[in-house]
């Protein structure tokens, strides 16, 4: 058994190591650039909600659409419609870099609704309160919304990266690679299960990771609850 | 003073909404506590909502010390509501906040940061409220009265010439309410700071209340001192709230 396993490890350990940091970079560097325009949408999408603190329905309904229709397309299609637009951006479609374009566009819609929903909770009287004490707009959101909301924020990222993953598998499939992309070509096209359930393992292992550290992270920053 | 004229408040069309404020006016007069009182739907959040433009007036005229606030905006208007400063029912600290940065945000609201000297006033104010050695506590480590004696702090922090009361002790349970109320008029009589009370409990006016506005379905239905709408309530509201009717008629 272990000999079967050095063995194994040997002929295809290099591959899901290459595999798992393809995935890995998929993951993050696309998730990062998704936060930034996502947060920014999410807090414009709070503030112009009708009665929120900068009601503006027209803005809010085209936000809202353009979020909608993101989120419309399934991620397979979004990135096959949209290779012409990669092209020009990136200069090419294929590999790594050529995930960026279509998991930013597909995942900064995402974090703008969880955002959105994360500010949504915060109490109306705590930012009621601190308008009262004679706050902008921008410190209102700065210094009190996005702090108060930091917990729920932190669990969001968790589902977000979760979800990217998911999606990196189906962009691994295209011709990025990743461990998605070793799954499917091993696995189903030749008939490898073994390495097609190592690179599951993997995949599993790196969701609990997430789910635990964004877990533990939101309980240290959450000041709710006592002790 | 806060000379309120001719106060409307609709939601909703002008036309076809409903009016939750209808022809208010009331004169404050500095330094006086005046009690705001009403059954559920009267109005009486809605009115002191409007006094610091959490809401904006249908129509009408809210003038303090001469001069009309209601088109305030920008840095006027913050500037204006640090002036009338608010404590709330549910207390609205920041629950991610120490008591001594919540205490401490009108300074970071005011001036975009807080000063050493800022935190060493925050912590007088604490001091004053009796809660000086929670400043490095987080508000859900304390009770509803103490949370709400932080809110105190934090309004006193900005320097206010005014405070609104919003249901502020409906909230906390008896004990409770006597400390927040002892405190407000503590501070009332020591600064000579305007506290306009919304309430619907008539044992809240008669403790710290030396005028008294009744509300009924957005109008004023009766005003003038404790001791007379005490002694001689004459609107239907006041009597109800008084319970100077026979309830089970």
């Amino acid at each position: 058994m272990l000999n079967e396993l050095a063995a194994f490890a040997d002929e295809y350990g290099e591959l899901l190591l290459e595999g798992t940091g393809a995935t890995v970079v998929m993951l993050i560097v696309p998730t990062l650039v998704s936060y930034v325009i996502g947060l920014a949408l999410g807090v414009v999408l709070y503030l112009t909600a009708p009665g929120s603190l900068r009601p503006h329905p027209k803005l809010n309904a085209v936000l809202g659409w353009v979020v909608n229709i993101c989120r419309s397309f399934p991620f397979i299609v979004l990135m096959i419609s949209i290779i012409p637009f990669t092209r020009i951006v990136i200069g090419t479609s294929s590999g790594i870099l050529g995930t960026v374009p279509p998991l930013v566009l597909s995942t900064s819609p995402f974090i703008a609704r969880m955002v959105e929903q994360s500010l949504a909770e915060v109490p109306r009287e705590s930012v009621e309160a601190v308008e009262a004490c004679g706050a902008s707009t921008p410190r209102v959101v700065f210094s009190a919304l996005l702090p108060e909301a930091m917990p729920s924020l932190v669990r969001g990222v968790a589902v977000t990266l979760i979800a990217v993953l998911g999606y990196t598998a189906i962009a691994g499939a295209v011709g990025a690679g990743g461990l998605g992309d070793i799954a499917i070509r091993y696995g189903y096209y030749r008939y490898q299960t073994e390495v097609m359930i190592a690179a599951i393992v993997i995949l599993v292992v790196i969701v609990q990771v997430i789910q635990s550290v964004c877990d533990i992270v939101a309980r240290k920053v959450d000041h709710r609850t006592q002790g | 003073m806060i000379q309120i004229k001719h106060l409307f408040k609709t939601y909703g069309e002008v036309d076809s909404g409903a009016h939750a404020l209808e022809d208010v006016s009331i004169d404050i007069a500095d330094g006086d506590i005046v009690g705001i009182i009403g059954m559920s739907g009267a109005g009486k959040s809605t009115l002191v909502r409007c006094i610091n433009l959490l809401e904006r007036p249908t129509s009408g005229q809210i003038v303090v010390d001469g001069q009309d606030v209601v088109g305030l905006s920008g840095a006027a208007l913050r500037a204006y509501r640090r002036r009338v400063a608010m404590i709330f029912q549910s207390f609205g600290l920041l629950s991610q906040k120490t008591v001594l940065a919540n205490v401490c945000f009108p300074y970071l609201a005011a001036t975009g940061k807080v000063t050493a000297e800022n935190r060493a006033r925050a912590l007088e104010l604490l001091d004053l409220v009796g809660l000086k050695e929670k400043a490095a506590s987080y508000p859900s480590q304390l009770s509803g009265g103490q949370q709400q004696r932080v809110a105190i702090a934090r309004a006193l922090a900005c320097e206010p010439e005014y405070i609104l009361c919003d249901e502020a002790t409906s909230a906390l349970d008896p004990a409770s309410t006597n400390t927040i109320l002892k405190l407000l008029r503590d501070i009332n009589r020591e600064t000579g700071v305007t506290v306009i009370v919304i309430t619907h409990s008539m044992g809240v006016v008669e403790k710290i209340c030396r005028n008294v506005v009744v509300l009924d379905h957005g109008r004023v239905v009766e005003q003038g001192s404790v001791a007379d709408v005490f002694a001689d309530p004459r609107s239907d509201a006041a009597k109800v709230l008084l319970e100077r009717v026979d309830w089970d008629a």
